[in-house]
């Protein structure tokens, strides 16, 4: 009886407090929403509003110009050039940063003397900032001259070459990856070193050993760290600017002209507002369909 | 087959000498529990007989082979974790047959070995299912099924079932015991819980502090323990143990004056202890009974009615306490006075050194 009349009660207590959960909370979010549309919204409508005008700071005023900006973007060949670019960018540095970022976290995920130091230095060059990385590749690494690569090759009795003329798409990948795989190797590492103990020993028992270990057991497990990793980084990436900028401006000719850096040479180079913010418009739609997918991918993984 | 012979075993961590010399043999198809208190070093012990920790002195030998070197997947012992340590990202399936995977066994082998343990452990309907996916007691037999489907010498159980609940460890318990009836294997259970090491065991191995105190069946520990650790740490509630002198012996029995307490007699007919001995007689609270002008007085502290009979916790003068399992009907009220003697002849003597004093053969009708 006593258990009945109890059981009654949680029941109507239970149903009451769903109903008073169910109050409208809009009002609550409306401050957050409002800035939010201040914040990111109106420069959206703006650069979509931009985007049909005919507006370049040289000759105003800005007039409509219906789909004509848009028109120019697609029959461009520039701008094929620099999705495509963005796209070699973008899976360069990701190829690297995941490939490295494994093996590397995986070799200080070991036991061995001044492993501690050993993980600061290969965090490191995350902290330094893209423009100095850049500068410190361009002028200390990879300069003909003054370069460690020239004197290296010169070593090996070979000519050393102008990295930013010869392979100017292999360097600025490199400098980015050399900034990204940090990032990768600390997610990992850490991620590595939340692999329970009883699994491994487990796996040791069942006698997976070296590759078999690698492949059936820590790989797996860091599936979900390595999306994350290839989402966060893709996100950036397509938005790398600093590193093109300080040391090849886009060229030679547009060989690393990525979209990002197409639309600065359209907007502070030409003064051209309206093309320029066309391309941003399809930038904003290829950043999101890209993310789209992304998000999915790694919702799965999460889930799984 | 294996029969498992550990002489001298160490182990010698930087800091801390955690096994201390292991002299244990135990024989093919023996479901053998290592009990002990927290930290008395039975994970360890049990992880260097896997392979998992290094031996670092004494000899370890598996059917007669040396194996202190051999690594753990040759050493044909299979391991459940307490924590089950299943593979996250593979199925039910997966797991089960992973290290016959890795052992390059052919599929279809692999496939009939999995059905197998799996219908014997009742996991046929849940083979594609993900570890997260299960019940704790099926995350549990899938950890057994997967020691199960390697056929091995022997088992190896790291407190398997404290993470299940009450009803479930019952359960469990009982099919354990089948299963190594069926198997016909040799099985190593480590718990702390000593009622688990009391019904599962053909015999337990009680350690304390890295060494063993004492080897023996379930009734052995519980009627003849060693010392007055075993005595303090099998059997529940916990054997009253009582100070005393030796006053007197005939062929039979010896007489001690407890101290704070009047003169007991105790059976010991084949032991050689003088008069004037310092001596512990140890009683079970179910070999102690409530009587009137007992020699053992005291004030009923606490009454603990579990139906089918009386725990009753006794105040002694000194301030200690004693228990005494009496029947239901016993009319025993808190704050009673009440006196006490032992019963049945069942009690048992410890000289001062802590060891016991009186072995007496016990048999079984
Ligand atoms: N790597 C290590 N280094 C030093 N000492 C250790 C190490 N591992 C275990 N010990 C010590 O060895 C002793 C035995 O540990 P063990 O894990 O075998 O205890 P246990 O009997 O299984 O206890 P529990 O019932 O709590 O699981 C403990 O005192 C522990 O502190
Ligand atoms: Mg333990």
């Amino acid at each position: 009886m006593d258990q009945g009349v109890a059981v009654t009660n949680t029941s109507t207590e239970v149903r009451s407090g769903r109903s008073a959960r169910q109050v409208n909370t809009l009002p609550l979010l409306l401050p957050a929403v409002i800035l939010l549309l201040l914040w990111s919204i109106l420069p959206l409508l703006r650069t979509i509003f931009y985007s049909f005008e005919n507006y370049n700071l040289m000759t105003p005023p800005a007039v409509f110009n219906g789909g004509l900006n848009y028109r120019y973007l697609f029959t461009d060949i520039s701008t094929w050039i620099a999705i495509k670019n963005s796209v070699v960018l973008v899976l360069g540095v990701l190829a690297a940063s995941v490939i490295f970022g494994t093996l590397i976290a995986l070799l200080l995920n070991n036991d061995f003397p001044g492993r501690n130091i050993a993980r600061l230095l290969a965090i490191a060059p995350f902290f330094v900032m893209s423009p100095v990385a850049a500068l410190i590749w361009k002028n200390l690494l990879l300069d003909p001259v003054s370069g460690l690569f020239g004197w290296f090759m010169t070593l090996l009795g070979l000519h050393p070459i102008a990295w930013f003329s010869t392979a100017p798409m292999l360097s600025v990948v490199m400098i980015y990856s050399w900034r990204w795989i940090p990032f990768a190797t600390l997610i990992l590492l850490t991620a590595l070193q939340s692999l329970d103990t009883d699994q491994l020993e487990a796996a040791r028992m069942d006698g997976a050993k070296g590759f078999a270990r690698l492949r059936y057991i820590v790989l797996p497990h860091l599936l979900r760290p390595i999306s994350i990793v290839i989402m966060l980084e893709s996100i950036f990436l397509l938005s790398a600017f600093a590193v093109i900028y300080t040391t090849t401006n886009g060229g030679p000719g547009d060989a690393t002209t990525t979209l990002t850096y197409l639309i600065f040479i359209k907007a502070l180079n030409d003064f051209s507002i309206g093309s320029a913010s066309a391309a941003g418009v399809f930038a904003i739609v290829l950043a999101n369909v890209l993310a789209m997918f992304l998000i999915r991918a790694v919702s799965r993984n999460l889930q799984a | 087959m294996a029969k498992l012979i550990l002489q001298n075993v160490e182990k010698r961590y930087e800091t801390f000498h955690a096994i201390k010399g292991i002299d244990l043999s135990i024989d093919d198809r023996e479901f053998v529990v290592f009990v002990g208190p927290s930290g008395c070093g039975k994970t360890t012990l049990l992880r260097m007989i896997a392979g998992l920790e290094d031996i670092t002195g004494g000899d370890f030998s598996i059917d007669g082979v040396r194996a202190n070197d051999i690594p753990p997947d040759k050493r044909g012992l299979a391991m459940v974790f307490q924590t089950y340590a299943l593979y996250p990202h593979m199925t039910v399936a997966e797991n089960m047959g992973f290290a016959l995977k890795m052992a390059k066994v052919p599929r279809d082998e692999i496939k009939a070995k999995v059905a197998h343990a799996a219908a014997m452990l009742q996991l046929d309907k849940v083979l594609d299912r993900r570890p997260k996916a299960l019940s704790g007691g099926q995350r549990q037999r899938v950890a057994i099924g997967r020691a199960i489907v390697r056929n091995p010498k022997g088992f190896l159980f790291d407190e398997p079932l404290s993470n299940l609940d009450a009803a479930l460890r019952v359960q469990m318990r009982t099919e354990l015991v089948k299963l190594n009836k069926q198997l016909q294997t040799t099985m190593i259970y480590v718990t702390h819980d000593q009622i688990e090491a009391m019904t599962m065991a053909d015999r337990i191995v009680v350690l304390h502090a890295g060494i063993v105190e004492q080897v023996g069946s379930p009734l052995e520990l519980y009627n003849n323990p060693a010392n007055l650790f075993v005595a303090g740490f099998i059997g529940s509630p916990k054997m009253n143990l009582l100070e005393g002198v030796v006053t007197a012996r005939d062929d039979q029995h010896v007489e001690v004056k407890l101290d704070d307490a009047g003169t007991v007699a105790v059976m010991a007919a084949r032991i050689a202890v003088a008069p004037g001995t310092r001596v512990t007689v140890g009683m079970r609270p179910e070999h102690t009974a409530l009587v009137s002008d007992g020699p053992i007085g005291g004030v009923a502290d606490f009454v603990e009615h579990l139906g089918n009979e009386t725990l009753v916790y006794v105040k002694r003068p000194d301030g200690r306490q004693m228990i005494v399992k009496a029947d239901d009907l016993a009319g025993v009220r808190m704050g009673d006075a009440v006196t006490m003697a032992p019963k049945g002849d069942r009690s048992v003597l410890f000289g001062p050194d802590g060891k016991a004093l009186l072995r007496r053969e016990f048999h079984l009708h």
